[in-house]
Parts: C-alpha cells; structure tokens; sequence
C-alpha cells in the first residue's frame, strides 16, 4: 500500500517508519544477487532454496531475505552476501543453501569453499569488503545495489532514496540545482563526455512551451552492460535524477528508452514509476512542491544506432530510429522540435549524489579533466568478469590486475579495448595511464560509454578490426555513403586480409577511407566507424603486415591461416582427437600415431581443445610449411607415454 | 527577417537566416555539387557530396552545406583540398555498385576520377532517396519506401503495399540518377497489375 | 475482422492509438502473433494514420520484427564483443551445424528459429545463448544437445 506523499515531511516521515519497523536493522539479511547474469547461474533457485531452508531449520521470520540488483562480480554468481557480517559466498549452488543456513546463519561459522581465493596466494577472504575484487574500488552509485531488492521502493527509501529530491525541491531553485551540476562538472557516462550541467542550460534556455528530459538505456556497446545493471538494479536512484533534472531545466515530460533486449530492466523502470506514481513522487505538485513531471517508458527494438541522440528521439516520435543530418542541437530542438535534454543512466544516477552531497565533494573525487567515478564494465579474457566502479584517474593496470586479477590460464595481456565500435585498442605499454576522458582520447580510443574488453595473445587484432567493421556494416542506418559504403568497402578488405588474401596497399586503402568516413559522415557512428581499423593499425600494424605479406596470423586464430597438425613426438594415440573429429580428418588407430588430413580438416578447433594438457600434441601453425603426413602408419614408441 | 552575412571561397554573401550554406553558395553562383538534393524536397543530407569546410574562429571541420543553416561570420571553401578528397572517395565508392552511370562519370569527371578500385554488387542504387521523397513530399502517395539498414538497406517497391497507393504517374523515373527506375521496368510501372520486382522486397 | 485485425485493435487502443507508440505496438504484435502480418501492418497503418512503407521500413530496420512467422522455440546466441573473444563464432557454427540453419532462418517445421543478438549484457557467462528466454552461459555440446532436445 501506497503513502501518498504530499510534503517532504511526509517523506521523512515514511522514511523513519520503514527504518524503524521491525525488520530492518536488527535482524540479520541473507542478500541473493538477482540481476540478470545471476539469473541465468540460477539465483531463483537460490532464493527459493533460502526460503525453503530457512523454514526447514527454523529461521522462518529470524532472517530476512532480499533479492537484489547486480552485485558486480559476474564472474562468480551466484553471489550471496550475509549480513550484518558481510560474509560474501561465491558461486552458491541451491545445494550449498543447507549448508550455509546451518553453519554460518546458525553456527556463525565460515563455508570456506564458498569464499573467494586468491588465485596466486590461495588466501582466502570471507568479508566482501577483503576481497579485492570489490576493495580497490569506489562503489558510490553501484554499492546501493546490494542492499536493494529493485522492486521496493521501501528499500530505496530506507537507503536515503529521494533525499535528495526533497532538497532540490523544498530547499533549492531550478537555478541553484542546475548550477550545482554545472560545478560539480559531470561529464555525460554515455559516450560523449559532454558537461552535463551545460546541457541542462542549454535545454533550459531555449525558448519553448514545453521541454523533455530523456533516459538513454540503449547500451548498445557489446560488451557494455553498466546501465542494465543500473536500471535493474536501482531504477528509483536514475528516476530520481531524471526529476531532479527535470525540475532543474523545466521539463513536466520524460521519456526513459531501454533497450528491447533488457526485459528485466524495462519490467523494474516500469514497475519503479508506477511506485513512485503512487507515492506521489512522479505526476501533480510532486512532494507538495508545485512542480508536475510524468515518465513514459518507450522500448527499443534492436538497433544498436538508435541509441544515438537524434535516432532516439525520432524513434520516440514514432518514426524510424535513425540519425538525422541537421546541424541544430537536440537540447534546442530535439523530440517534436523541442528543447530535449537526454543523458545517459549513469549520468542521471550521478545525480541525487550530486545535489545530497554537493559539487565540492564530487569534484574531489576524480582527475582534473574527470569528475566523480566511473562504472566499467571488465569482460573478455580477464578473471574476475564483471561490473567495477572506479574514481576517474584509476589506471588500467589497476582495473586489470588489481581488480580484475589478470589474464586466465597464464595468458599474456595483449590489448584492452574501449569505446566499442567507436573506440580502439590500447596496448601494454600505456597500462599505465590513468583513465579519464582526455587521456583514452589522447591514445586514440575514447571512454565511450565504459565497456574494458580485455584482449590475449591469442586474439589477433585484424580480427578484432574485421569484427567491428562487420558488426557497424549491420548497425549503421545505411543513410550516407561514406559510412554505408565505406564500411561495406572496409569490411571486404578486412576479410581479404583475414582469409590471407590481403594485398599490398590494403592497410593504406583502409587509413584513406578512413579519413573520408571520419570527414563526411552523417552523424557520430559514421565518423567514429573507424577507430577500430586506426587504433588496431596504430599499434598492431606488424599484424596487419604478417597477414598482408606472409599469408601468417600471429595470434593463430584467423582459420583461412591457421592449420592444425598433430606433432608425432608428443602424440601417445590416446584416441580423444580422432573420437571427436566430426570430419573424420583425423586418422590413426590403437598404438599409431595420429595424424590430421589436411584437406578434410575444417579447422573446427575440437582436437585442439581435447587433446590432454599433459600431452599438447596437437599444435597450431601459421604462415608455416605443415609437415607432410607419415608415409605409413607411425606405432607410438614406447618412452614417449606419460 | 534577419539576414546574415558569411564568407564562401573568399566572396562575402549576405542572406537570409534559416537558409543552408548550400542557397548562400546557389545565390554567388558557385556549383556545390549534389547527388541527393533536389529544389522541391526537404534537404536529406544523405549523399555528403555536398561538404564543405567550414571555419569558425580556429575550429575548421566538414558538414553538409544542404543542411548547415547560414551563420553569421563563417569562412566557407566548397573546394579546399581536404573537400576534393572526400568528394573523390565518394564518386568512387558508389561507382562501385553504380558502374557506367552518366551522372557518376559526369562527376567522377569534375575531380579526375576515371574508375573505381572498388567492387560491390552493381544493383545500381546509390540510395540517394530522390524517389522515396519525392513520391512522399510532393506526390504524397508513399508508394515507394526504405527497406533494412546499414549495408543491406536498398529501396522497397513491394506490390502489396504500393498497389494501395501508387498513381502510375511514372514521375519517380526522371529523378533517378542512375536511370535504374526506367530501365528496369521498361517503363512500366505499377498500375495494379504484377509488376517487375526490381526493387520488390522479397519476404526472406 | 479477422482474428489478427482485432488483436491489433486492442493493441492500438493499449495505447490511445497514438502515433508515436508506432515501435512500441509493432513490438507487442511481433510478441503476440509471432511476427507482423501484413494485415497486422495495414491495420495499424490505418488507425495511426501513418504510410504503410514507414511501417515496412520499421519492421525491417529492427532486429526484433520478423516479417515471417518465427518458429516455435527461438535460439539467440549472442555475437558482442567479450563473447566473440571468448568463442561465440566456434559456438555458433556448432549451433547451427546442429540446427541446420543459418542465422536468421527457421526450421521448415517451424520448430526453431536461430538468431544472433549483439549484446545480452551478460559478458561474464560468454559465450551466451539465450533459448525461449532462458539464459545458458558457455554450453557445451553435451549442454546444447539436452537444451534442444528438451524444446517439442
């Protein structure tokens, strides 16, 4: 049941009554992480066998139980933290629940299995805060993930929710909460990294009956997913911004945009308006303030270009999600003509924390050039895969190795990639650069919206090039040619040159659409498209050369180069590849050595993967003659076994 | 009405405000060259022939002078060395799916461009929209519409929803730069009966 | 009216038949009837009063319409970056070798749909496939084969 709140003593009033009731503070909380990474490891099943457990041991009303938004470690879900102890469980199993109710909920023993491990030392840590996953970080926006189950507001409330939206309205004016933002200098977390609060100014300024605030939950950016977990995990702390903004530009009308691919984020907006509509905290004279603001959710249906600003606000309109050519901001003209002002989640998440805790307190946080903190999302070949909230001025290195605890199965780093399609690879030697905007800009990639794809040495970054281009070759409009038809250009390149038929001038050819692609294209897609070509030819051209001039992959991976071959010293006939080659390329029997048939081979990869790490028989060659098979049936000798 | 006064290749224009860039060049007689404009239809600035560079204090950076509304105090060149390299990177890539078309040689002509190093499949559209628009602005008969996006986005005839709507006026067929609507049809178009699908959007 | 016509209609009335809820009542129709018919697209083009091409060009633009009916069970593998990186080209030539079909087409029994997605947001568990909305993380073969066999 609703409180209809119509003051902010109200507020403050409900505010007191849910920290006082009886659940909260003083019983203890057993926290399932349910965001939708979790989901799939089975965080339901978790939550059930909690529930089922808790009953079975006679904890039934003693521990309260809370299913919560993204805890970040998404590596090792299903998390479970305890409290008020902080005991963190990884990987949690339904089966591992008795266990944890009757030794840790009951005996205040440790599961040690369940704790995280250092994987160079095997200590272990129990407390969340130990584990240095989350110790070297600064979770000011996503920390209040793990204390909320994302469909109560009560949780929200209970954790200073809409605090401060009481202070914008009760105790400041449009004008002092815009000009807060501005000094607080919060840079746009979506992209662009444009001043925030000069938008905002720009979008109250221009001259017109009405004016909207947007929520942009595109995410496009493979490999991306902060604003999923954001949304999902705490849609009331980026509603609250979006109406701190609203008041603050004079907006009564919001759109929050989410990607069609995120229903869980979209059924938790959903579900968090209606709440707050309720309450009072969305629709008339919010919080008895006079100010009015309604939200609307519009859902994407799958175009990576549409998260781009003008693209949007046309879907909005009902129109084709597309960019248009018109050189007239969108904060001045924007949905239906009118003054528009869209951010990104994380950026309106930024908000209330802004405006609770002031702009001198952000500003010290953060680089020059950098306010405040930025959430990263660190995937691909590293080992601890997650979400990772770091102040601005963090380096790589650190992000990488201190949080991320370094590459998997002692592989060696080769290239971080940010900005998604519209940024580019660094390489080892800038490790060390503290991340902000400028800098990643400096070094020819971008912040982008905070996508850290961790890159080995068996990655081969011509592939990486050829995977960008080919992914924008879908995603962009296709209204303009050099974009259109320059990726469309680029991508048949890029193929040549991984299928080893690259030629002599293809790498300039490349650098000169480039060049065109960057000048004239239409809108920010178009002129970025190329910064996975330039940055990859920047610091991995000798790649680009072994595959242009040697017909060679060095990262052994592109398949028109890479053949497989079964070394005859190290093979012991154990039978794994030839069972499981499902082109029957691999011959031998009992006792005789393998050896693959290069002309049926389809370089599948399974022999290679089943092959026993004790033996690695079967190598992979590239840019090398392939030694011709045995003449006749080779019988594995004897001291070679073992 | 408030005019402006700006610069374009070194000749002072004044104009009107809420004009483009490309007017301001039109009125001192400088050909800005175009692929998908045309003076009955609302600017697309699709085709990007129309670039210019602009500079305003020291910034200086391409736009699509059918688009860029005039401003008081920009320096305008139509044709500054880094405008020739795009214009002739452009000719060249839509020669490639548009080989031997009058109009692209025409222009590929201008800037000493004979061929293209460029291949893609010659389905000779260079999608510059002139028939979308132009049934949709001026006919209002929406007959014919996009299809898809990024590389695969080409132009939709489809049977069952232009059958609906169009006139048979045949206008399209002179704005085609590449002559692809007339040749393709024999000059017939649809007047209700199956017509040829030349760009008939298959249901895949 | 025919069976489609009126769920449209109470699609459309779902949202005042407003124009700018064009994309939002295209997606329930995709999500209700499986794809958008034709005369699922003439009814909306009528009511909202838009051209039926803008329409045709939305329901080829987005990934999430399908102009043919999809089949039964729908199998996504996700093609994003850190899944690329972590093997979901491998995978998905695996799927659609077991499948039969290339991405984007359905089984002539119309039993299963394969698709790509660029970007489930679920990076830790790559390579992804998500089947009937249910999200699998690095599936073996030996997971793959129990996955399909399960769906009728």
């Amino acid at each position: 049941m609703a409180t209809l709140l119509g003051s902010t003593s109200d507020l403050e009033r409900l505010r007191k009554k849910i920290l006082d009731s009886e659940d909260r503070g003083s019983k203890p909380v057993v926290t399932v992480c349910c965001g939708t990474g979790c989901q799939a490891y089975g965080s339901q099943k978790v939550m059930q066998a909690f529930a089922d457990e808790m009953e079975r041991q006679g904890l039934a009303g003693k521990v309260m139980s809370r299913g919560t938004g993204c805890h970040g470690f998404c590596e090792r879900g299903v998390v479970v933290i305890l409290f008020p102890d902080e005991i963190c469980y990884l990987g949690v199993k339904p089966d591992d629940v008795a266990e944890i109710v009757s030794k840790t909920l009951i005996g205040k023993e440790i599961v040690e299995r369940l704790t995280y491990e250092d994987l160079a030392t095997g200590h272990r840590c129990a407390k969340e805060g130990d584990i240095p996953f989350y110790k070297h970080q600064s979770r000011l926006i996503f920390g209040n993930n793990r204390f909320i189950d994302p469909k109560s507001i009560e949780d929200y409330i209970a954790w200073d929710g809409y605090s401060a939206l009481a202070k914008a309205l009760s105790k400041m004016t449009p004008k002092q909460v815009l000009d807060e933002v501005k000094e607080a200098k919060l840079r746009g977390r979506g992209g662009g990294g444009f001043p925030a609060g000069t938008k905002w100014e720009t979008t109250r300024d221009a001259p017109s009956d009405k004016k909207y605030v947007i929520v942009n939950c595109d995410e496009g950016d493979p490999g991306a997913f902060m604003d999923r977990s954001l949304m999902e995990g705490n849609p009331h702390s980026v509603l609250e911004g979006l109406i701190i903004g609203a008041y603050a530009i004079g907006a009564h009308e919001g759109f929050v945009y989410v990607r069609q691919e995120y229903p869980l984020a979209t059924e938790n907006i959903l579900l968090a308006i209606e709440q707050a509509e309720a309450h009072g905290l969305l629709g008339k004279n919010i919080l008895g303030s006079g100010f009015d603001f309604t939200v609307q959710v519009h859902r994407g249906a799958g175009a990576f270009v549409s998260g781009e600003s003008s693209a949007l606000m046309a879907a909005i309109e009902g129109r084709v999600g597309e960019p248009r050519p018109k050189y007239i901001r969108t904060a001045v003209s924007g949905i239906w003509g009118r003054p528009s002002n869209l951010n990104n989640v994380e950026t309106w998440a930024n908000v209330p924390l802004i405006i609770n805790k002031g702009a001198s307190w952000f500003k010290a946080i953060g680089t020059e050039g950098s306010k405040g903190t930025k959430i990263f999302s660190l995937v691909g070949k590293v080992n601890n895969t997650g979400l990772v909230e770091v102040p601005m001025g963090a380096t790589l290195r650190q992000i990488i190795y201190d949080i991320g605890a370094g590459i998997p199965d002692g592989k060696k780093f080769k290239a971080v990639q940010t900005g998604g399609p519209s940024g580019g690879c660094i390489p080892e030697r800038h490790l060390d650069t503290a991340i902000d905007f400028d800098a990643l800009s400096a070094l020819g990639s971008m912040m982008g919206s905070g996508g850290l794809i961790i890159m080995d040495e068996d990655t081969c970054m011509v592939d990486v090039a050829r995977y960008f281009t080919s992914f924008l070759c879908e995603e962009s409009c296709g209204q303009c040619i050099p974009c259109r038809e320059g990726l469309r250009q680029m991508s048949a390149i890029l193929k040549n040159i991984t299928e080893g038929k690259g030629q002599e001038g293809d790498v300039e050819l490349l650098e000169e659409l480039a060049e065109v692609m960057s000048d004239a294209s239409l809108c920010a897609l178009g002129q970025t498209a190329a910064n996975p070509v330039l940055s990859t030819i920047k610091y991995f051209r000798d790649e680009y050369e072994a595959h242009v001039k040697e017909k060679r992959c060095p990262a052994k991976n592109c398949k028109a180069l890479v053949a497989y071959y079964i070394e005859p010293d190290k093979c012991t006939a154990c039978g794994l590849c030839l069972k499981n080659c499902p082109s029957g390329a691999v011959k031998g029997g009992k006792k005789i050595i393998h050896w693959i048939n290069q002309v049926e081979c389809t370089k599948c990869g399974i022999c290679f993967e089943v092959c026993p790490k004790r033996f690695r028989a079967v190598a992979k060659l590239s840019g090398e003659v392939i030694p011709p098979p045995p003449q006749e049936p080779m019988p594995v000798v004897a001291q070679q076994k073992g | 009405m408030k005019t402006v006064t700006l610069e374009i290749d070194g000749k002072e224009v004044s104009i009107e405000e809420g004009k483009t860039l490309l007017d301001a060049a039109k009125s001192l007689g400088i050909d800005v060259p175009t692929l998908c404009h045309h003076d009955k239809l609302a600017p697309h600035g699709g085709c990007r022939m129309c670039s210019v560079e602009i500079t305003k204090g020291k910034r200086a950076r391409v736009v699509a002078s059918c688009v860029y509304p005039v401003e008081d105090g920009l320096v305008v060149k139509t044709e500054s060395p880094r405008i020739i390299k795009i214009r002739k990177m452009l000719v060249e890539l839509v020669m490639a799916c548009s080989p031997r078309t009058k109009a692209l040689e025409d222009l590929g002509a201008r800037y000493g461009v004979t061929g293209t190093r460029f291949k893609a499949e010659e389905n000779f559209c260079i999608l510059c929209g002139l028939c979308v628009r132009y049934c949709a602005e001026v006919k209002q008969a929406h007959a014919i519409g996009y299809a898809g996006r990024g590389v695969t986005r080409r132009i939709a005839f489809v049977p069952e929803i232009a059958s609906r709507t169009c006139m048979s006026c045949r206008e399209c067929f002179a704005l085609c730069p590449t002559a692809k609507l007339p040749r393709e049809t024999d000059g017939v178009c649809f007047d209700g009966l199956t017509i040829h699908d030349f760009v008939a959007e298959q249901n895949a | 009216m025919t069976e489609t016509e009126s769920a449209v209609g109470r699609i459309i009335d779902r949202y005042g038949g407003a124009k700018s809820a064009l994309i939002q009542i295209l997606l329930d129709i995709q999500s209700e009837c499986s794809w958008l018919p034709l005369e699922g697209m003439l009814e909306v083009s009528k009511r909202l009063d838009v051209p039926l091409t803008r329409i045709y060009h939305i329901g080829t633009f987005y990934k999430a319409f399908s102009l043919v009916p999809r089949g039964r069970h729908t199998v996504l593998v996700c093609t994003g970056t850190a899944c690329h990186v972590r093997g979901a080209p491998t995978l998905l030539d695996r799927i659609s070798e077991m499948l039969h079909l290339n991405p984007g087409q359905t089984s002539k029994d119309m039993k299963f749909t394969l698709d790509t997605v660029n970007c489930l947001g679920c990076c830790a568990l790559g390579p992804v496939i998500v089947v009937d909305g249910e999200y699998h993380g690095k599936p073996t073969a030996a997971d793959l084969q129990r996955i399909f066999e399960k769906c009728e």
